[in-house]
Parts: C-alpha cells; structure tokens; sequence
C-alpha cells in the first residue's frame, strides 16, 4: 500500500510541475493543487506504515501504543493543506484580477527586462558598424 | 525572562486584530501599529541583554517537551537580527505615514504590516523546522497581499510572479521537511542535530543541498534569483524597502541555523556555498549596473549583497559566521534607507527613472546627504558599517584560505560603488529640474516625517559603524554559539 501511495505522489507532483511550467495562469493554479496534493501525500507517508488512530484512554496498554500510527505527520499535513488551500484561494483571486485587467489568461512578460534587451540589442549594433 | 520569548510573535498578532478592528480610524491603527513595534523592540533588547549574558532561552509553548512540542528559542544570532528588523520595521511605519500612499487609502495595510512583523518574529525565534514553515508562511501570506496592495496591473504582473516563485519554494520546503522527518523522525531543530548525525552521508548530504535550495529561493542567491528585480520594485515604496530590508535575509538566516545546526561539518555543502555566492555577487552587480530605475537598480544590489552572507557562511569558521551576522545586521538598516531615500525621490519627481531625473542634491540637499552615507556604507567605504562588515568577510576569507571568494568580493565592492555613483550622478548631480517640473512646491505632504524615517534609519547604521566594537564582540559570540551550538542545544533539550 505505502508502495503505490508513494507512486502515487511522484505521479501527482509529476503532473503538477508540467501545469506549473505553462504559460496560463489557470494551468498554473491547478499545477500548484496537484503539487500541494502530491506533496502532502509525501508528508503522510514520512510517518511510516499507517495503523490505529493514536488515541490514548484510561486501557490503553503499550501494545496498543506500538500498534498507533504516527500522530505527527497527520498534524503536519492539515497544517500544510490549510495554507495551501489559503494561498490557492489568493492566486485565483489574483488571477481573476488579472484577468479583468487585461482580458487574457498568460503571464506577461516584464517590461523593463525586454527594453533592457532591446538596448543591449541597439548596443551591439552600434559597436558593429564602429 | 522565558515570558519574554513569545512576545515579539504575540503582541504583533494581537496588535493586528485590533488594527482589523479599528479600521476604520486611521489614527488608532496608526497608534496600535507604532506602539506594537516600539514595545517589539523593547522587549528584543531585553531579551538580547539576557540572552547575551546568559546564554540562550528557550520556552516549549504549550508545555510539550522539546522533541514533540513547539520550541521557541532566543539566542545572540536570533535575537540581534529580531531587534534590527523590528526596528527598521518600525522606521518604515513612519515612513508610511508620512508617504501617505498606501497607508492612508488601504484599511488593509497596518494589520497586514503587524502580521507580516509576526512572521518575521517567528523566523527568527523557532527553534522547529516545520514551524519554520508555518512561521515562513505567515510572513509571504502577508507579503502577497502587501506586494499587491491597490492592484495596479504592474503590481498584478509582478505579484503573479512573486506568488507563484514563494509557492514553489514553499512545496520544496514540504518536500524536504517530509524527507526529513521519514529519516529522523523529528523536526525538533536541537534533536535532529543529534538525529542526522547518525545518518548514512548520501541522505545528509542530500538533505543538506535540498534545504540550500529552498532557502536559496527565499534569498534570491544565483541563480535562484531572477523573481526578486521583478517583484519588488513594483509594490508601494514602504513595501519594498521593508521587503528589500527582511525578507531575504530571513532565507540567509534560515540557510545559516539549518547548516550549522543540523549537519556535523563534513556534510556541509561548503564548496559549492562559496561558488554560489561568489556568482550571487556577480551576477547580481553586473545586473545593477544595467538598470536605469532606481529601484530595480537597487533590488539587483539586494542580490548582490545576499552573496557576502552567504560567502561567511560558506567559510564555516567563527569569524565567517561572525561578519556575516554582523553584515546581515548592517544590510536590513543600509538597505532600507536606501529604498527609502528611493522612495522620497520618487514622491517628490513622480518619477524614479535616472534618465528623467537631475539636479536633487540643490532642491533636496539633506536628503542628497543621507543617500550618500547609506550608499557609501554599502561599497563599504571607511569608516561606515559596510566597511566593518566586509573587513570581517575579508579576514576571514584569508584566515581560511579562500582566495578567490576575497578576490571576488573586492571586485564587486568596486563595481557596488561605480553603480551608486551612477544614481548620484544621475539624480543628485547636474542642473535642478524646472521649476513647474518640480510638482508641489516646497515637497509633498508628509516630506518631514518621510525624512525623519530615512534620516532615524541611517542613524541607525552610524550607530551600527560607531558601536562596531561592541556589536562585533556580540557577532563574534554568536558566531562561536553557531559553531559550537552546546549552549543552544542544552537550552532546548535539557532545560
């Protein structure tokens, strides 16, 4: 079982870094989800084989103990999926903004950095005619 | 003294709930924001009196023994870099009011300053590598929403860009801490000094460079850096200065607790830590010099600069983590005056292009002289804080023999000062623009109070170079705590 969850896992960061690497915003959010999915998957199973849920009353032995599945990486992952999900709500309401501003879903190249270019380019014009 | 610990992440907290409250009086939130920083700092400086006589506190919040609970931790590296931050933090604020610009028009702003303030407290103070995340995750949650503040398209593209790169740092973050944990399980900082001792060398070493990667997103060093000139320069001037002063150096500092504390000496990456920051430098001054913003210009510096923290790191010797600890100290206050000198000049000319700009230094002559002293201190010309800080980085180089990384940071110093000439040359030297060109007559509103912030902040780093004596035995201490951590880990494990 932990065998195809952690196949499971690589499949899902796999998918979600390919969305990630796109253009479209709307891919790149969706990317994140399977990677913050993926991720998360990975962090449950940092706890080792799972087995009965760690809770101790007035007959719990040290047998029973032995039999709990780490309580840790459980605490870990709802922390991690509560700000996934804080931050996955931020970058739509971002997206949608950015939408509205410019009615189109990619991510727009940096201004500065293309006249930048566009001057080295001019630059190397000049140095070849002297 | 132990009551104390919690607080620098506590009172902003609570002072953001009441700011979010108060919101729609602007002049309570500005009380509530100014008198959480100044009792921030107070109790920093307590602490750091303390915690430098008598070595490090730590506190398990909630009662938890160390391994399992939520350690909070104060030592001399912590705490000296917590009372810097708070109190440029609090210079900023001023600066905000002063500037009027998205302060005044955004009710969202002062709670959102204090959590980011609460965030950047934890950074320093966990003693947890997971609460690290959490703690890293309240400061960019913050930071996203300050980056994008009034949502002007630039700020969107930008702030897209920001987002997305923090998010895929933070998976990483995630990834190792799950690694970690599968082979050691415990996060605990102090236990896993122990813990990955006894690791096979491949997995420390693989864990070792795993977390070099997710702190070198964070702290923008070669070549993980290129989202940090796009992103800044586009939020609100008092955003970025505070940005440009902290955010970074928090990912230098979780670098600098990570290396020393989890991994024995043979596992650290050192080698390839110094070839990284030997290009940071590079990299990032050549960028500079490129520029024609004033802002973007300087963000590359922020690059730039990351580069000497990380080379005293690189060294891993007590006189490396020394000025980089010192460096780190002088970098949040030089180059948060900066930004801020930054954002004056753009309030007044409306423009922060060097191109446009002309003639500052006969229209605003105090101003011209708080911008060359911080300039300066960055080249690191004597006797300024810069120079200490990058004396320090250059002794400890030739004591450990790293020849190449001196040679390297003295050529990027050269080039730190040509690009600053650049700016004054171009904005502060030359004719005085025009009259009618000028905007308001006799400066823009609040210019007092701007100046004041700037000038309290560059007195600040005077101070810095002034009682280097003394703040350089306190580095050198720290960094002999970050060597040998004993005092740290007895604090932690066996209280």
């Amino acid at each position: 079982m932990t065998g195809l969850l952690v196949v499971a896992a690589g499949v899902l960061c796999a998918c979600g870094t390919y969305l990630v690497l796109g253009r479209q915003l709307s891919r790149v959010i969706i990317g994140f989800g399977l990677l913050g999915h993926g991720v998360n998957l990975l962090l449950v199973l940092s706890g080792g084989d799972g087995g009965d849920p760690a809770f101790a009353g007035p007959g719990t032995t040290a047998a029973d103990v032995d039999r709990f599945a780490d309580p840790l990486p459980q605490a870990f992952v709802l922390t991690a999926i509560v700000i996934t999900f804080g931050v996955v709500a931020f970058l739509l309401a971002l997206a949608h903004r950015s939408w509205r501003l410019t009615a189109d879903d990619e991510v727009e190249d940096d201004i500065e950095d293309r006249r930048i270019a566009a001057a080295a380019r001019e630059g190397d014009r000049a140095g070849g005619d002297a | 003294m132990t009551a104390l610990v919690p607080l620098p992440v506590l009172l902003p907290l609570l002072g953001a709930a009441v700011s979010l409250a108060a919101g729609r009086s602007r002049g309570v939130q500005r009380a509530v924001g100014v008198t959480t920083l100044a009792a921030v700092s107070a109790v920093a400086a307590a602490l750091l009196a303390h915690v430098d006589g008598d070595g490090p506190v730590a506190v398990q919040v909630g009662g938890w023994p160390a391994p399992v609970g939520i350690t909070l931790v104060a030592d001399r590296t912590s705490v000296v870099l917590l009372l810097a931050s708070v109190l440029t933090m609090l210079a900023v604020l001023v600066f905000a009011v002063g500037e009027g610009g998205a302060e005044r028009t955004q009710a969202g702003f002062h709670p959102l300053y204090l959590v980011l303030a609460a965030g950047v407290a934890a950074s320093f103070l966990t003693g947890d590598l997971f609460n690290l995340f959490v703690a890293f995750e309240v400061m960019l949650m913050a930071s996203y929403a300050l980056i994008t503040l009034g949502g002007r398209p630039a700020q969107v593209r930008s702030g897209m860009t920001y987002v997305v790169i923090s998010l895929v740092a933070s998976t990483l973050f995630l990834l190792s801490l799950a690694l970690v944990y599968a082979a050691t399980g415990t996060v605990n900082m102090a236990d896993l000094h122990t813990e990955v001792a006894d690791l096979p060398a491949g997995v420390r070493s693989g864990l070792a460079v795993l977390l070099v990667a997710v702190f070198g997103i964070k702290s923008a060093v070669f070549p993980l850096f290129f989202w940090l000139p796009d992103s800044y320069p586009t939020a609100a001037a008092p955003v970025t200065a505070v940005f440009a002063g902290l955010l970074t150096k928090i990912g230098v500092y979780a670098m600098i607790r990570s290396q020393t504390l989890l991994f024995p000496p043979e596992t650290r990456p050192a080698g390839l830590l110094l070839v990284v920051a030997g290009l940071t430098m590079v990299v990032g001054v050549l960028g500079a010099v490129a520029q024609n913003d004033v802002r973007r210009l300087l963000s590359f510096h922020i690059v730039s600069q990351i580069g000497y923290m990380v080379m005293g790191l690189g060294l891993f010797t007590v006189a490396g983590l020394a000025a980089a600890v010192y460096f780190i100290v002088h970098q949040i206050v030089v180059k948060t005056s900066l930004f801020l000198v930054a954002g004056v000049v753009e309030r007044r000319t409306g423009t922060g292009h060097l191109d446009r700009l002309s003639g500052l230094a006969r229209v605003e002559p105090l101003l011209a002289g708080l911008f060359l002293l911080a300039a300066l201190s960055l080249a690191g010309i004597p006797p300024l804080s810069g120079f200490v800080g990058k004396l320090g980085l250059v002794e400890a180089g030739l004591d450990a023999g790293s020849y190449a990384i001196v040679a390297v940071s003295l050529a990027v110093s050269l080039l730190t000062l040509f690009s600053m000439t650049k700016i004054w040359s171009n904005a502060f030297w030359g004719p005085p623009p025009e009259p009618e060109a000028n905007g308001t007559e006799g400066g823009p509103p609040g210019r007092r109070l701007m100046l004041a912030a700037t000038g309290a902040l560059v007195a600040l780093s005077l101070a810095v170079a002034v009682g280097a004596g003394p703040l350089y035995g306190l580095a050198e201490r720290a960094g002999h705590d970050l060597v040998d951590p004993t005092t740290y880990l007895e604090a932690v494990l066996a209280p």
